[in-house]
């Protein structure tokens, strides 16, 4: 499957901004057998004063512009051709939930890719008693982490409606979770929490999704901004599966990922910090059309 | 010594009584140690009341240094007089050394286990520690991973918090890593301390403090290399509890203060903001939590940080003490490890153990910890402090199973006890000792001495000076003459160029200026007020036309609140004066203290309407007082030019809108005698003038005269003599917009004859002067 990404981010501030610094996480990832970049190319006006690119501690390319003068708006274009292998065959090996934390606590592993990192508490991420007992109470015993983790996944998108309108970026995960509304990052955040209260490491993918369905099937929510969804570890021998909640379905070929991280806060797709300015407004354009098989 | 019955007469046999385990000044036969006795012998042939009077001698000692430290209370904090127990800690040199050998190797070990922590993992690897101690662990900073730091070593400074077991060995109870605090005030404890006891030292052969921070000193420059710029001290700021000390600490040492805000980084190198202009910082001293020093890539909700600064640290511009990240070695469950990480990285066990700790991650360690639970304390595996000044949590199996890993078990050890005078008697209190480490060209370096933490209580849990504890100084006897040595005096380290001003202090300094200088405007607003008041002339005398004149130029202040129109100011002054520390002489902040208690006394005390005028007077020559020290005392460096300009821009300004009210044709009876009270030259103008004031004669004296340090003109000479001064574009004749402005509204009062000054034009002179002060903050001070 062969995609061609376009995404446009423009922020204006109120006030011109000076001496200016932003993260961008915003380009997909090569990863092995799954997701192959090709041409890209990342375009910042007005013109940054200094520029680095380079990966982050979790894998995600990482762009760093600075810009010293007053601006009053800062746009990102981001462009780029992505190949995506067909999914591999499901095989659920995952031992069952139980018997994962021993993995985990056995684990002498501190690559990114670690089940260590992803056990929580993080930064945006904190334990909630409402959610854990959502977890326990959509969950079965005995069954598979691979098993609970559809489970789960598929009881929130149930449970949850796609609501624009209810939360901004800095909506607590909790809070969303209170009144069952909320985007891609909440129904995102809420998961990992849960999966995270029943013992199960989880993180949050940044990336996003096609904008037009195959032919006969429903649009996915969430196809106008970046995308978010969540990845569980599901023991040493099956590792990573990842899960959409926002749309109810494992991830396939519809989704292209940017960058892994614990939450939000680890691949907002722009952080940024200005001196003497109010908080920017700021808007985000994405189109990704499949151009060939 | 026999057991002998509680005898008041012996302060020693009562002491002995007291105490209970081990303790320093006696043996376990309760005789005092011989190194211990020439102290108490001293000691004990002092009367009470001298003692007292001793005592006090060290305190006024400390707060005329400025030796403080703060205290929180829910949302305020104040600044609390540092407590310092004056009865020391004495040990012999031959313990010290061996307390500084056993230091030395974890020193070295830590440096090692930190290596590995931000490089190869392969203590992880290896088995030797478990990944989720790590991965969990919010002091280990993921964006430092892989990052070299530019600095040949990770450490350079380190402190450890050490205590008594009942074996009689000295145990680790914590490494202090990430900021190490308070070795600044070691110094000023040991002077405080030879001025409660000043015929004790000569002769008494205790090792001196001061040469520790010459090597100190030595390594930072050396650090810094021939690359030049700045070396800083990155300060939490003054809200922090020890601002004082790192205040303190900077000028000693010379190095300059700054806060995350200072710093900017373009093109990946550190920048100070300065009244000059960036300039490059490339030795960063560290006294902030790492966490909290990147707002963009560590900890979002930081304040404090600097944005970008990991850029700087990965481009290895700046150098940093210690590298940043290196707080995780004072996590708490790290020292269930290190006994067996020694072993294997060193070849040989910890020469001194360490609390005994076990991480409850561990199914093993679990099973222990709860069987031996009566005498264990648990808590946080992250947390950073020692156990014993936390509050335990009583152990809950179910707990224990499912967040273990969180957790940790550390053996509860009853530490040995030393003397401190509480009510007229020695008591024995719990103490620990902090030893202060530095890595100097010939290895580290321990502080001989200087710093034990004295419990409040009979238990070891009231170290903290926020719960009552107390600071007394260590003295480490030598059998010999020891060698003298103090920074005082010696210059080779000191940079011999004028330091940058950072625009933050430059600013603090400029509203320091300012609102002393409002706070005594209104002062002379509130006197005349009341004076006319009780004149009597008019028997509704607030509505009579110059109260109630006066009234408008205090904002419509009613007579309640106007004591705040000094007070309020003062407060301010003394805050703005509280972040610069560094750069404002104790006397000067002991004189702001002073007069921000007096003027907040008249918010609680009830005074008389005859009082209050001579109240005022009493604070008015305080502030003046203040304004002579400035002018009197202060070095002329661009630091004290702008809070020189500050007042003087002040002064200008409330002058212009003073004269404005006060000679307009339609002002009340009196208002031109008024102008001459306020402007504090009744006198002059008595001499210079008819003994009737008209407003010719007033204009003239108050804004046009270059000889009055109360008029309009002399204070814009004066300013643009500052401005003049100030570091500007050297290549250019031009003068700069700020030298422009002031010179032309020089000119203008110059050249100016009484008429032409209607009062829309002081207006407009108090607008002009207003702006000249933006375009000063715009092109230096922010």
């Amino acid at each position: 499957m062969l995609y061609d990404i376009r995404l446009t981010l423009t922020h204006r501030y109120t006030q011109p901004a000076a001496n200016s610094r932003h993260l961008l996480r915003v380009l997909p990832q090569n990863i092995a057998g799954r997701q192959q970049l090709s041409s890209h190319l990342i375009d910042v006006t007005p013109l940054p004063d200094h520029r680095t690119d380079r990966s982050d501690f979790f894998g995600t390319a990482l762009t760093t512009v600075t810009h010293a003068d007053p601006h009053l708006e800062m746009t990102i274009q981001m462009a780029c051709r992505v190949a995506l292998s067909p999914p591999q065959t499901w095989h659920d090996t995952s031992p069952r939930v139980p018997q994962l934390l021993d993995q985990v606590t056995a684990s002498r592993d501190l690559a990114p890719s670690s089940p260590a990192h992803f056990l929580g508490p993080s930064h945006r991420l904190a334990p909630d008693n409402a959610i854990a007992a959502f977890a326990r109470d959509a969950t079965r015993q005995g069954e598979t982490v691979a098993e609970t983790t559809i489970r789960l996944g598929k009881a929130l998108d149930d449970a949850m409606t796609f609501d624009a309108t209810a939360t901004t970026v800095d909506t607590p995960a909790a809070q969303a979770f209170a009144q069952r509304r909320g985007v891609c990052q909440d129904f995102t955040h809420i998961m990992i929490i849960a999966l995270q209260s029943l013992g199960i490491p989880a993180g949050y993918v940044s990336g996003y999704l096609r904008t037009l369905p195959p032919p006969g099937q429903p649009r996915l929510e969430g196809v106008d901004a970046m995308h978010a969804w969540v990845r569980a570890w599901c023991g040493a021998e099956m590792g990573w599966i990842e899960y959409d909640p926002t749309n109810g379905t494992l991830v396939g070929t519809d989704h292209i990922v940017v960058g892994y991280g614990r939450d939000y806060a680890d691949v907002s797709p722009i952080l940024g910090h200005l001196r003497l300015s109010g908080a920017p407004v700021s808007k985000q354009m994405v189109d990704v059309a499949q151009v060939g098989e | 010594m026999q057991t002998k019955p509680l005898a008041p007469a012996d302060p020693i046999a009562a002491y002995a009584q007291r105490a209970g385990g081990r303790d320093e000044m006696l043996d376990a036969q309760g005789n005092v140690k011989p190194v211990w006795a020439p102290f108490i012998a001293h000691f004990c042939g002092l009367s009470p009341d001298d003692v007292t009077k001793r005592f006090a001698r060290g305190d006024q000692y400390l707060r005329d240094a400025g030796v403080l430290y703060r205290q929180y209370d829910d949302t305020v904090s104040t600044e609390r007089e540092w407590p310092l127990s004056h009865i020391p800690v004495i040990l012999q040199e031959q313990e010290w050394a061996e307390i500084a050998a056993g230091l030395t190797q974890r020193a070295d070990l830590l440096e090692l286990v930190l290596r590995d922590l931000y490089g190869e993992n392969k203590l992880v690897a290896s088995g030797q520690l478990p990944a989720t101690l790590l991965a969990q662990n919010p002091a280990w900073l993921r964006p430092l991973v892989g990052v070299k730091p530019a600095a040949k070593n990770y450490l350079n400074l380190l402190s450890f918090e050490i205590g008594r077991g009942p074996d009689n060995k000295w145990w680790v109870i914590s490494d202090l890593v990430e900021a190490p605090s308070t070795a600044g005030f070691a110094l000023e404890n040991r002077v405080a301390m030879t001025r409660v006891f000043p015929n004790h030292f000569a002769g008494a052969d205790i090792h001196r403090l001061a040469g520790f921070f010459q090597s100190f000193q030595k390594t930072l420059f050396e650090m810094r290399g021939k690359a030049g710029g700045e070396i800083a001290i990155l300060s939490p700021g003054q809200m922090h509890q020890n601002h004082a000390e790192h205040a303190y600490i900077a000028r000693y040492l010379g190095l300059l203060l700054v806060e995350g805000e200072d710093l900017i980084v373009q093109n990946g190198r550190a920048l100070v903001r300065t009244v000059a202009g960036p300039k490059p910082v490339t030795l960063l001293w560290n006294r902030l939590p790492g966490a909290l020093c990147d707002p963009l890539e560590l900890d979002p909700a930081s304040l404090l940080g600097t944005p970008g600064l990991l850029d700087a640290l990965r481009a290895q511009s700046v150098k940093m003490v210690n590298a940043l990240g290196s707080g995780v070695l004072e996590t708490r469950a790290l020292m269930a490890f290190l006994p067996k990480i020694a072993r294997k990285l060193l070849g040989e066990p910890l020469i001194m153990p360490n609390i005994a700790t076990w991480w409850c991650g561990q199914p093993s360690a679990r099973d222990y910890v709860m069987a031996n639970s009566p005498r264990m304390m648990i808590g946080s595996a992250f947390s950073t402090l020692p156990l014993m000044a936390s509050t335990n949590v009583p152990i809950d199996a179910a707990q224990l199973e499912h967040s273990g890993a969180q957790l940790v078990g550390q053996e509860s050890v009853t530490l040995s006890t030393t003397p401190t005078y509480e009510n007229g008697s020695l008591v024995p209190r719990p103490l620990s000792l902090r030893i202060f480490m530095a890595r100097t060209r010939d290895g580290w370096q321990v502080m001989p001495g200087g710093y034990a933490r004295v419990s409040a209580g009979h238990d070891a849990k009231a170290f903290a000076m926020q719960r009552g504890g107390k600071v007394a100084d260590v003295w480490v006897v030598s059998g010999q003459p020891v060698p003298k040595s103090s920074l005082i005096g010696t210059t080779t380290q000191r940079e011999a160029t004028t330091r940058a001003l950072p625009s933050r202090a430059a600013d603090n300094l400029f509203w320091l200026g300012r609102y002393v200088e409002r706070a005594e405007r209104n002062m002379r607003l509130y006197r005349a007020y009341v004076a006319r008041i009780n004149d009597g002339t008019a028997p509704d005398a607030p509505d009579a036309p110059l109260p109630r004149l006066l009234r408008s130029m205090m904002n419509d202040a009613i007579p309640a609140d106007m004591a705040k129109g000094f007070s309020a100011p003062l407060t301010h002054a003394h805050r703005a004066a509280a972040k610069i520390g560094d750069r404002f002489s104790p006397d000067g902040m002991m004189a702001l203290r002073d007069l921000v208690s007096l003027s907040n006394s008249f918010h609680t005390r009830t005074l008389s309407p005859e009082d209050l005028p001579r109240e005022i007077s009493t604070l008015l020559r305080q502030i003046a007082g203040f304004a002579g020290l400035v002018h009197e005392n202060m070095y002329n460096s661009d630091g004290w030019r702008f809070l020189s300009l500050g007042m003087s821009l002040e002064r200008a300004s409330s002058m212009a809108s003073t004269l404005a009210y006060l000679t307009t044709p339609t002002a009340p009876d009196g208002a031109l005698d008024l102008a001459l009270e306020l402007g504090d030259s009744v006198i002059t103008h008595r001499n210079r003038f008819s003994i009737f004031a008209d407003p010719a004669s007033v204009l003239d004296l108050l804004a046009l005269d270059d000889q009055n340090p109360r008029a309009l003109r002399y204070h814009i000479t004066r300013a643009r003599r500052h401005i003049a001064q100030l570091p500007g574009d050297q290549n250019t004749h031009r003068l700069t917009a700020v030298a422009r402005q002031v010179l032309t509204l020089e000119t203008r009062l110059a050249t100016a004859s009484v008429t032409d000054l209607t009062p829309d034009a002081l207006l407009e002179i108090e607008r002009d002067i207003w702006a000249l002060a933006e375009s000063l903050t715009a092109a230096h001070l922010v």
